[in-house]
């Protein structure tokens, strides 16, 4: 099948198998440019699993992933990133013992070329480069409001901060497509309100599609303009929230099966 | 460069300029004896291997037992051109061909060695060491376990100096480039740096063959302080003893490990009045450090200027507030 070019990412039934466990089967859906899509589901039906495919930390046992009609499989982790798809992680995964500042500037790694002997000499081309990467760095700070932490080691923020500079890290690259995992995890109601702005607002400034994994359904059903639903590896359920509330499957699935 | 940077690097430049004035003079005068010079290029020769294994210990992260190995390799390289090589400059050239030489068989040992990590990694790498050790003792052009003799003894402590001002010039340097912050974010979370663009396998190996080409190069500076090597000297209890220079300065510490390797370097001399006590307390000396300083003197803080300018301008600013204080009340 050819890879249709209006989508940003296309997944085609994929799937792995970890030994003989098959953690994902046949999993297919789209995603268009600048879509926010929930990947919503049960603990344990393989939504992270999903991420670690597309990000090429795990390679598929089978299917394709394609983003803007480049096949992603066999890529390795740091060049997909660098094709366009930056993530979060559940547990936050920030460098902690680097400043807020460096964090950000590690994944605008690429957007400087100076060798390693230039930048031991500190050559004209290392100034420019840093200056570019550190304005770069800061205007992206700026936006997430953690221009004042800059110095501060990241490990040193609160929670909430820990989360948007996770997003700020994965941003500074110009994705296409942004993955979420568990943005709103350990947030209470008045910060989850505040990302729900948050992501919005990023969607709309960088024109960036976002897929994120949420259990929060206000958060979901509030931003998330489609929904695919996992449950044990398969794509359940797909559609608007609106229709993914009213889906029978779905609801067995959240809540057992004798509650319909 | 914006203001604050030139400002740290004259202010830098001055206090070098200072310590080598201060340092140097009374050597170049003659006043001090042949004992107290050798142990100053042993020094010296030591702050080169600490602060080079800490690129791959502190920076990178990784626990590598054969440095001493990178060390014996670039002494013997750097040796052999200067003994069948009689150009002018032939010295940095062989410090350089030392280096080289130490970088290539860093990059043959990282590329299978880096797949592995933690104990593993250490295992490997020491293994490599010994393996190269052995392969030096055995090739008949590098005189065995008989010695290669006849090497120009050419490091005094002015050229030891000079170069362990620019190894470790170039050392800081990088490490404060995309390429250091790309090596440290390897060390902080692998899968969030190679999640964030880095590619980690290029970067291990990088770390690994840099500090092979400093460790190369010190090996240089040795073999032409000696003027006889023998492949027994680079084994795995001296890079035991690099390591503990590291650990002991603190992990990450380019400051913290100079100052390791100049203590560790000085102490058993110091304490050769004690004989048969030396090394029972100077294991002392060690443990106790580690139980109430389990991340070394300076943990992964350099010593700066700068910021002790900042901390001395802090400390006056909150005396005046205080002395304000007092006189409101």
């Amino acid at each position: 099948m050819n890879p249709n070019p209006r989508h940003l990412l296309e997944i085609n039934d994929l799937g792995i198998q970890f030994g003989g466990l098959t953690a994902l089967e046949h999993v297919t859906f789209s995603m268009d440019p600048g879509e926010i899509v929930g990947l919503i589901g049960p603990n344990g039906a393989g939504k992270t699993t999903v991420f670690n495919l597309i990000t090429g930390i795990y390679q598929p046992t089978l299917g394709s992933i394609n983003l803007g009609g480049q096949t992603l499989n066999g890529r390795k982790t740091h060049k997909i990133f660098q094709s366009g798809v930056a993530r979060t992680f559940q547990n936050i995964r920030l460098f902690k013992k680097l400043t807020v500042l460096d964090n950000v500037r590690v994944a605008a790694h690429n957007q400087m070329d100076y060798n390693p002997l230039i930048g031991a000499l500190r050559l004209p081309g290392y100034w420019r480069d840093e200056a570019y990467a550190t304005d770069h760095a800061m205007r992206m700070l700026d936006i997430f409001n953690l221009t004042e932490h800059a110095d501060e080691m990241a490990s040193s923020l609160p929670y909430g901060q820990q989360r948007r500079l996770e997003i700020a890290r994965a941003l500074i690259s110009n994705p296409k497509l942004l993955l979420l995992d568990e943005p709103a995890a350990g947030m209470n109601p008045t910060e989850t309100q505040a990302l729900m702005a948050t992501i919005r607002e990023v969607r709309d400034r960088f024109g960036v599609a976002i897929l994120l994994i949420e259990h929060d359904m206000r958060l979901v059903m509030g931003i998330c303009e489609r929904l695919v639903v996992l449950d044990y590896g398969q794509v359940i359920a797909k559609g608007t929230p609106a229709e993914i509330r009213q889906n029978e499957r779905v609801v067995k699935a959240y809540l057992g099966g004798s509650a319909v | 460069m914006n203001a604050a940077t030139r400002k740290s690097w004259i202010l830098n430049a001055i206090a070098l300029a200072a310590l080598s004035a201060a340092f140097l003079l009374p050597i170049q005068s003659g006043a001090v004896n042949a004992y107290i010079v050798g142990l100053l290029i042993t020094a010296l020769i030591n702050i080169i291997m600490a602060t080079s294994l800490n690129l791959v210990c502190g920076l990178l992260g990784y626990l590598a037992l054969g440095h001493a190995a990178f060390m014996g390799v670039g002494a013997y390289a750097a040796a052999l051109v200067s003994i069948h090589w009689n150009v002018p400059l032939s010295f940095p050239l062989a410090l350089l061909v030392g280096g080289i030489a130490a970088a290539i068989t860093g990059v043959v040992i990282g590329v299978p060695a880096l797949r592995l990590r933690g104990d593993y990694l250490a295992i490997i790498t020491l293994g490599f060491g010994e393996i190269v050790r052995i392969i030096m003792n055995n090739m008949p052009i590098l005189g065995g376990a008989r010695s290669l003799r006849g090497i120009p003894r050419i490091t005094t402590v002015p050229v030891a100096y000079v170069a362990v001002i620019i190894c470790v010039t170039l050392m800081f340097t990088l490490g404060r480039s995309r390429h250091g912050r790309a090596i440290l974010s390897i060390r902080e979370d692998e899968v969030a740096a190679t999640s964030s663009g880095v590619p980690v396998t290029y970067y291990k190996i990088l770390a690994f063959t840099l500090a092979a080409f400093f460790a190369g190069i010190a090996g240089g500076l040795y073999a032409h302080y000696m003027g006889v090597l023998n492949p027994n000297r680079f084994n795995f209890d001296r890079s035991i003893e690099y390591l503990v220079m590291v650990v002991l300065g603190g992990m990450g510490s380019i400051t913290g490990a100079i100052i390791a390797a100049i203590v560790l370097t000085l102490l058993p001399e110091l304490l050769r009045g004690l004989s048969n006590y030396r090394m029972l307390i100077y294991s002392l000396a060690l443990i106790l450090m580690m139980l109430f300083r389990p991340d070394g003197l300076l943990g992964t803080a350099e010593f700066s200027l700068v910021s002790i300018g900042r901390s001395f301008k802090r400390t006056r600013r909150s005396a005046q507030n205080e002395g304000r204080d007092h006189s409101e009340s």
